[in-house]
């Protein structure tokens, strides 16, 4: 076997173009003719255009066009939409508002763009958008749903009465009403989930080229997911047939699910190329890409759960409010209801949970999927109510969640997920015994004696990965299947090609997925090569979110390997008169079992081109397909312990020691996974600590920068203790449940726990600043000193 | 964001009134105002260059003079576009007080920022609208005061 198979510490296949600087993004890509383009936003969160006056840009120098709104709409190009129809508890369809690429009539966030300058230079465009003079109606805004809900609130869409999207609820209401008037203990908290700006190193970007003589286009541009940027960009915006466009996802420099959806500047560097008859390139500054990337995030919830005298849950029931800003952007409705509310059983068995979800429009910048995408929400509020209900029972937290957790498998939870497989009180024990549980008194005691304040928390996280299956999710309402596409090409001399419709932007699929074929094959991964992100090259695919790659992707690389193995077995069977059940491949040959009878791996390709000699009726060639479609969500699960001290005198937090064990079923290279692990909790420390969207009540970005918008740094995390303590996925062949969001997922409870705990106080919503922990400490001070 | 302030200024009621008035006054008193021209009794366009935090522009707008109580009181409104910067707008309620021989001023302004400006410069428009505000009636105090 080599030596780089499932669960080999592979170095990743693709750092050597990334850390050397030769890696190739869309910004990268230089065509000929290209024009630049610059987007004229609005300054206000809300008003009407009242006229948009571009003489003077149009003179400027090196000008090429400058084009509206009208003139967008006037070439048939269609509204951006939502994909995921979510019904309301009366019935009713949700109000999704009309969103054109180019705003006409009426902005509704600062960044909305109005119109765009085409430009030879950039410079040139920047100045010439700055020249364009737009007369604005201002009027009132709202920047929250707080205000959005309130009586007399501005109308932000015409369709959207009193700025409400839907009212969806979920769960058994009257049973969880009644466990909760029945309860021996009741634990209710209102908690918020911050709003948070996605942060990719590479911003967005788009190159358009528009192709007169053939009528086609092409578009390079910053996705996770191409083939359904193309079918979005095809079939609802009416820029071409999918035939006559081609759209490239190169080297992409994290998404996050940023990157997802189809954002106006796509749809208008398109348009204006066939305007044009120039390509045309757009590049996001820093600042555009606060403005417009959809945040994520951004609830408000208040929460009840319910006990037995016996400390078991016997209900559980959520309102919770989500911000879904000033347009529903493509997976938005998905996020605060199917993403979200079908995990707050969490790891336990609770019969009854009842959730309800209202969204409403604001002034800001649409919400969406950002790493975890409903699930940090879903996991952030059941582990810091599980945290809050022990402390109120006065019980160990680890001991209640323990008591409540689900052990037998499949589990159907009240709320639509039946949970396949899980080993909970498994990854409890191996993190309590990692984080040295057992200690912490002692490390609480010598803290105090330095004036720092110690504290611990628990978050035992579980989500829902691999998004799949199509008719599971077409039946909640999404308009896409979520299945995966695979091709396997076997070259006459043996090296293989493997085409995905995963992306890859930072996961490490060139070297994972690799891995998997060497595994099959018994072949080194140099000779194996990963072709994703063009859909001229890789027939069709869902893309990359999710923590689906591994769960659903590589499962449909496995079914066509599947083929591609049947098919050299028959050929080498064929070969060395041998019957197929003897034949095996191993050490870079396909042998008869037993004997010294071999050919060599590249042998079989050879013959399989050349079909000199190919078993009677067989097809020539060795390449096969599949689109594998899973039978359910994955539910990667596990228990993060977290512990901090903060420093009374100034609120200041250290995180100490943090401390994961996950369940992400059969790990392809742990290496990676750890990796992902670490990114992924730094992401959550970062919304537990430091990073917080801000937009003040007129609506305007407070937070539209580095100086204002704070990112986690390397002195902010701590060396964590990754874990893995497995069980087999049964639900694809791999056994795979995924690992790229878990961190951000699981993790905000903990420091949340911890900090609550270190300081006393259960009153500090995220994040959790030195001014706001410190805040908590007056408050417990106040308190004391009262009594 | 609320700013106000009080100057006692050494000349006559009126005198500080028609000043307030006085495109040339008004010229040398806004801070970084490059242009100012009387439309109308009560109307003004001016060009007005300011930096915040690292944003630097040119505004171009209007200031008007409304709800005048001569020589008492009158309110100040200005509201200017900067371009790919954003806008600025902002006003101030003035109060005029005769004490012997001099005027004590007061007033109270309010100052709204939006686009490139707010999101890059929003922690210093309190610090920056306030010292702006503040250097415009120390302007006029001097202005009043040398003449």
């Amino acid at each position: 076997m080599t030596d780089q198979g499932i669960g080999a510490r592979v170095l990743r296949k693709e750092d050597k173009r990334f850390i050397t600087g030769k890696g190739k993004y869309t910004d990268d890509i230089v065509q000929p003719n290209q024009a630049y383009a610059a987007f004229v936003r609005s300054p206000h969160a809300h008003a009407n255009v009242k006229s948009i006056d571009a003489s003077a840009a149009e003179a400027m120098d090196g000008v090429e066009a400058v084009l509206n709104g009208h003139q967008l709409t006037g070439d048939a190009i269609g509204n951006i939409i939502c994909g995921w129809g979510i019904t309301s508890k009366d019935g009713s369809p949700m109000n999704m508002g009309a969103w054109s690429a180019l705003a006409t009539e009426k902005v509704r966030y600062v960044g909305d763009a109005v119109a765009v300058v085409i430009a030879d230079s950039k410079a040139q465009a920047q100045a010439a958008a700055e020249a364009v003079m737009v007369e604005y109606e201002v009027l009132p805004a709202t920047s929250n749903v707080r205000d959005s809900m309130k009586e007399g609130a501005p109308q932000i869409h015409e369709n959207a009465p009193g700025n409400q999207i839907f009212d969806w609820e979920i769960g058994n209401k009257d049973e969880t009403d009644a466990a909760l008037a029945s309860a021996h203990h009741t634990t209710t908290m209102d908690i918020t989930n911050n709003r948070l700006s996605p942060n990719p190193m590479e911003p967005r970007s788009a190159v358009a080229t528009f192709d007169e003589s053939e009528d086609h286009y092409t578009l390079y541009t910053t996705s996770q997911n191409p083939h359904v940027a193309r079918l979005v960009l095809s079939a609802f915006y009416n820029v071409a047939p999918e035939h006559k466009l081609r759209v490239i996802a190169p080297d992409v420099g994290g998404g996050f699910g940023a990157k997802i959806y189809i954002y106006p500047e796509e749809i208008v560097c398109l348009w204006a190329s066939m305007k044009t008859n120039r390509s045309v390139k757009w590049t996001s500054t820093r600042s555009e890409a606060f403005l417009t990337d959809a945040h994520g995030r951004d609830h408000v919830s208040t929460a009840t759960m319910g006990f037995d005298a016996d400390n078991n849950i016997v209900g559980f029931k959520i309102n919770t409010k989500a911000n879904l800003g000033a347009y529903m952007s493509l997976f938005s409705s998905s996020v605060p209801t199917y993403l979200y509310a079908t995990l707050l059983s969490g790891q336990y068995n609770i019969a009854n949970v009842y959730c309800d979800v209202q969204t409403y429009y604001t002034n800001t910048v649409p919400v969406d999927a950002y790493r975890g995408a409903g699930r940090p929400e879903a996991s952030y509020l059941v582990e810091r109510m599980m945290e809050t209900a022990a402390r109120e029972l006065g019980v160990d937290p680890g001991e209640l969640r323990r008591q409540n957790f689900v052990r037998e498998f499949p589990h159907q939870t009240p709320v639509i997920m039946a949970y396949d497989s899980g080993d909970f009180a498994g990854n409890l024990d191996q993190a309590k015994a990692a984080a040295d549980v057992a200690g912490f008194a002692a490390r609480k005691e010598e803290a105090a004696k330095r004036g720092k304040l110690r504290g611990m928390g628990y978050s035992n996280y579980i989500e829902a990965c691999g998004i799949a299956p199509s008719a599971a999710v077409g039946s909640l309402g999404a308009g896409v299947g979520l299945w995966e596409s695979a091709e396997v090409r076997v070259n006459p001399v043996g090296t293989i090609e493997i085409l995905t419709g995963s992306h890859s932007h930072g996961q490490g699929h060139e070297t994972t997925f690799a891995q998997l074929v060497s595994e099959r094959f018994d072949l080194p991964t140099e000779n194996i090569q990963i072709v994703h992100g063009d859909t001229d090259k890789v027939q069709f695919g869902m893309g990359t979110y999710g923590s689906r790659s591994g769960a659903v992707g590589m499962s449909a690389i496995s079914k066509a390997l599947d083929k591609v193995e049947a098919k050299v077995k028959k050929i080498a069977a064929h070969v060395l008169e041998a019957a197929e059940d003897d034949i095996v491949i191993e050490g870079g040959e396909v042998k008869v079992k037993g004997t010294d009878k071999a050919m060599g791996w590249h042998e079989v390709g050879l013959s399989a081109y050349t079909a000199h000699n190919l078993p009677e009726g067989m097809e020539p060639g060795l390449k096969e397909g599949a689109f594998y479609d899973p039978t359910n969500f994955t539910f990667p699960a596990g228990c993060y312990i977290c512990e901090v001290e903060v420093d009374p005198q100034t609120g200041v937090t250290e995180i100490v020691q943090f401390t994961a064990s996950d369940d992400f079923g059969t790990i392809i290279n742990p290496m990676i996974v750890e990796g992902q692990v670490h990114g992924g909790i730094a992401q959550g420390i970062g919304q537990a600590m430091l990073e917080h969207a801000v937009y003040d009540d007129d609506g305007q970005l407070l937070s539209g920068s580095y100086m204002d918008y704070c990112m986690p740094r390397a002195d902010d995390v701590p060396n964590y203790t990754v874990s893995h303590h497995s069980t087999t996925c049964p639900g694809n062949p791999l056994g795979m449940k995924g690992c790229g969001e878990a961190g951000a997922i699981g993790s905000p409870p903990a420091v949340i726990n911890a900090i609550t705990d270190a300081i006393g106080n259960n009153n500090l919503s995220m994040p959790a600043t030195p001014s706001r922990v410190w805040a908590a400490l007056q408050q417990v001070s106040a308190a004391q000193a009262a009594e | 964001m609320d700013m106000s302030g009080e100057y006692r200024i050494a000349a006559p009621i009126q005198t500080v009134w028609d000043a307030i008035q006085n495109p040339d006054i008004l010229r040398g008193a806004i801070p970084g105002c490059e242009e100012l021209e009387k439309t109308s009794d009560t109307d003004m366009t001016a060009k007005v260059s300011l930096k915040i935090g690292p944003v630097k522009a040119k505004f171009s707008g209007d200031v008007t003079l409304k709800d005048m109580v001569a020589p008492n009181a009158l309110k100040i409104e200005g509201e200017g576009k900067g371009g790919i910067a954003g806008f600025a707008k902002g006003g101030a309620d003035v109060q005029l007080a005769e004490d012997g021989d001099e005027t004590i001023l007061t007033y109270q302004a309010e100052a709204q920022v939006g686009g490139k400006i707010a999101q890059l410069g929003s922690r210093l428009i309190q610090s920056t609208a306030a010292k702006l505000a503040d250097k415009f009636f120390a302007n006029l105090k001097g202005e009043l005061e040398e003449a």
